[in-house]
């Protein structure tokens, strides 16, 4: 910013009085934009806590905060906690797979020189090319030829390979950043080579791999594809798929409607915003450098 | 034969390095690797439900492209993704390059700009298509009690059954959702500029507009490439927000029918035709998979070659 000190000059004062109108319309456009993103959240939450008709009469007023019934409902009469169990067991098995799997490969790239290692990553970055949504058919066969159709495992092992790839590329990426006297040292320590991975890399590998997870954890979080390809059981159902057999079952019921939808939506907009920064980093580390 | 010391020292260092390496190669392989030449292979063949049968040569690509009852359909559905590519190009990356112009300027409650915008990015497409499925209900929707309220009852619509504004409402419900990702994107890409050169180019006295188009446009390139190929891939598997929202048919009267819909369809069946079609599926996947991996390159290398360096 440049305070302009003695701006007697008619082109100076102009062009901060410019300055100061576009200011105050990009405040404008800032304020208005906010207000889309997050009205629509709102208005969400609130109608959770009305009654159908009161929703259908008075959409936007301000709902009775202590009227719980829709959230007991969903808690109580649907499949809704399950759903909401199998999205956790799901998510969090699928990232300890992607990060351990991932962490292997990584660590052997960068750690360990060999002619194979060209041919390794680019192996992985041929699965970061590729879409898997569009191999859903033989996906589909093959995991029922390994019984694993209809089950959670069947999400897990589907997750892990679509995460892997950028996984391996963030943890290369980083292991090979460290200095080799780290290594050096431990080694002539006597380690062992598990040992120096595992006591003297590894713990300096913890920023990386919360990148990687939370770049995974939120698109297997909210996925919808393949649970509708692999899942028919209630009992299997994850979240955003539970959802949709949620919605059918209360058409009608608005205020139940908006109750699920404000519990499924809850988790990860409540974690979103306690780590705000380290979403958006994790969530655009694909597309920035 | 005994082992040399420094035999075994290297038998146990490959040994140690083939079991960090091996297990992540044999898991891409079964499910990433071979699903996906398994589907070029299963392209080629006549399907009887779940099972395989006979080698049929291209005649599950002619049915798709030039069929009588896929042909008209995967066209329709082909128009409405290039209609959502171009409009979300303008509305999505293009609002969230502007969005992300004010923030970068750092004003007043940018960071809780920032927070917000991003907050639709991280809900579930599932969610997003049914907040605004309801939101978009003819008689007790929020966007025609909103219009009522005001008096504009000649505006309001039923968004979703009226073929004419449905893909207009599914590429807005798309927008909302997503806008923040291009915006934050464009707004490090905008904050990797030197401050040097856009301290220069105001000391020289230019506008706001010749500025963005002619000196922060030109040097976030290398966003604006990653952004527009992502899009175009996002935009050819366009799938949940119509599902959700329209429902598999592409309702009203296939006016939101899109690539991802058809070919979920054709292969999985749905509830007025449940006949499977593996072999006309997996057409239709080769030949989206193709399109995509051929034009993304295409874009990128286009794109690349606009980035500067600085």
């Amino acid at each position: 910013m440049t305070i302009a000190f003695a701006p007697s000059t008619v082109a100076a004062r102009s062009s901060e009085t410019r300055a100061m109108s576009f200011a105050f319309l990009a405040q404008i456009i800032l304020i208005l934009n906010s207000f889309v993103m997050l009205y629509p959240v709102v208005v969400m939450v609130f109608s959770a806590f009305k009654s159908t008709g009161e929703i259908f009469e008075h959409p936007f007023a301000l709902p009775d905060f202590t009227q719980v019934q829709n959230f007991a409902r969903v808690l109580g009469e649907t499949s809704m906690p399950t759903y909401f169990l199998n999205s956790i067991v799901v998510t969090g098995v699928s990232i300890l797979l992607i990060l351990l799997l991932g962490t292997m490969a990584g660590y052997a790239v960068a750690r360990y020189e060999s002619r194979t290692n060209t041919v390794v990553l680019l192996f992985f970055l041929a699965g970061l090319m590729l879409p898997l949504k569009l191999a859903v058919i033989p996906l589909f066969i093959l995991l029922r030829d390994l019984s694993l159709l209809d089950s959670r495992w069947s999400l897990i092992v589907t997750y892990t390979a679509i995460g892997l790839p950028s996984a391996v590329f963030i943890m290369a990426g980083f292991l090979r950043s460290l200095p080799s006297e780290l290594e050096d040292a431990a080694r002539i320590d006597g380690a062992s080579e598990p040992r120096i991975m595992w006591s003297v890399m590894l713990p300096l590998a913890r920023p990386p791999m919360a990148i990687a997870a939370i770049q995974n954890a939120v698109p297997i979080w909210n996925d919808f594809f393949f649970p509708l390809v692999f899942i028919q059981t209630d009992s299997a159902k994850t979240l955003p798929q539970g959802l949709t057999t949620f919605m059918g079952e209360y058409t009608t019921d608005w205020g139940m409607l908006f109750a699920g939808l404000t519990i499924a939506a809850a988790p990860i907009t409540l974690l979103y915003i306690a780590l705000s920064r380290q979403f958006i980093q994790g969530m655009t580390a694909g597309a920035v450098k | 034969m005994p082992v040399s010391p420094k035999q075994a020292r290297t038998l146990k260092h490959r040994s140690w390095v083939a079991f960090l390496v091996i297990p992540p190669i044999v898991f891409m392989s079964l499910f990433v690797v071979y699903p996906i030449l398994s589907a070029f292979a299963y392209a080629f063949y006549e399907w009887r439900g779940l099972a395989r049968g006979d080698f049929v040569g291209l005649a599950n690509f002619k049915d798709v492209l030039f069929g009588p009852t896929m042909g008209p359909v995967v066209w329709n559905a082909f128009l409405h993704n290039v209609y959502a590519l171009i409009a979300l190009m303008i509305i999505q990356n293009g609002g969230g390059f502007l969005l992300a112009w004010l923030l970068y300027k750092e004003p007043f409650g940018f960071r809780f700009h920032r927070v917000a915008v991003f907050v639709p990015v991280v809900l579930s497409t599932i969610i997003v298509g049914f907040l605004w499925k309801l939101f978009l209900n003819p008689n007790f929707g929020l966007v025609n009690q909103a219009l009522y309220s005001v008096g504009l009852d000649a505006l309001a619509k039923p968004w979703l059954g009226d073929s004419s504004t449905a893909l207009g409402a599914l590429i807005l419900a798309n927008a909302w959702h997503f806008v923040g990702f291009p915006t934050l994107v464009y707004l490090a890409g905008m904050q990797r500029i030197p401050s040097e050169i856009i301290e220069a180019a105001r000391l020289d006295g230019t506008t706001e507009w010749q500025l963005l188009k002619n000196v922060v446009w030109p040097l976030v390139a290398p966003s604006t490439t990653i952004l527009f190929t992502l899009l175009f891939i996002g935009a050819f598997n366009w799938f949940e927000i119509p599902y959700v929202m329209v429902g598999l048919d592409g309702s009203p009267f296939g006016s939101t029918d899109v690539l991802g819909l058809v070919f979920y369809r054709t292969a999985f069946g749905n509830q007025s035709a449940s006949i499977q079609n593996f072999g006309q599926g997996s057409a239709l996947a080769t030949i989206l998979f193709l399109f995509i991996v051929v034009f993304a390159s295409l874009l990128t290398l286009w794109l690349r070659r606009r980035e500067i360096q600085f």
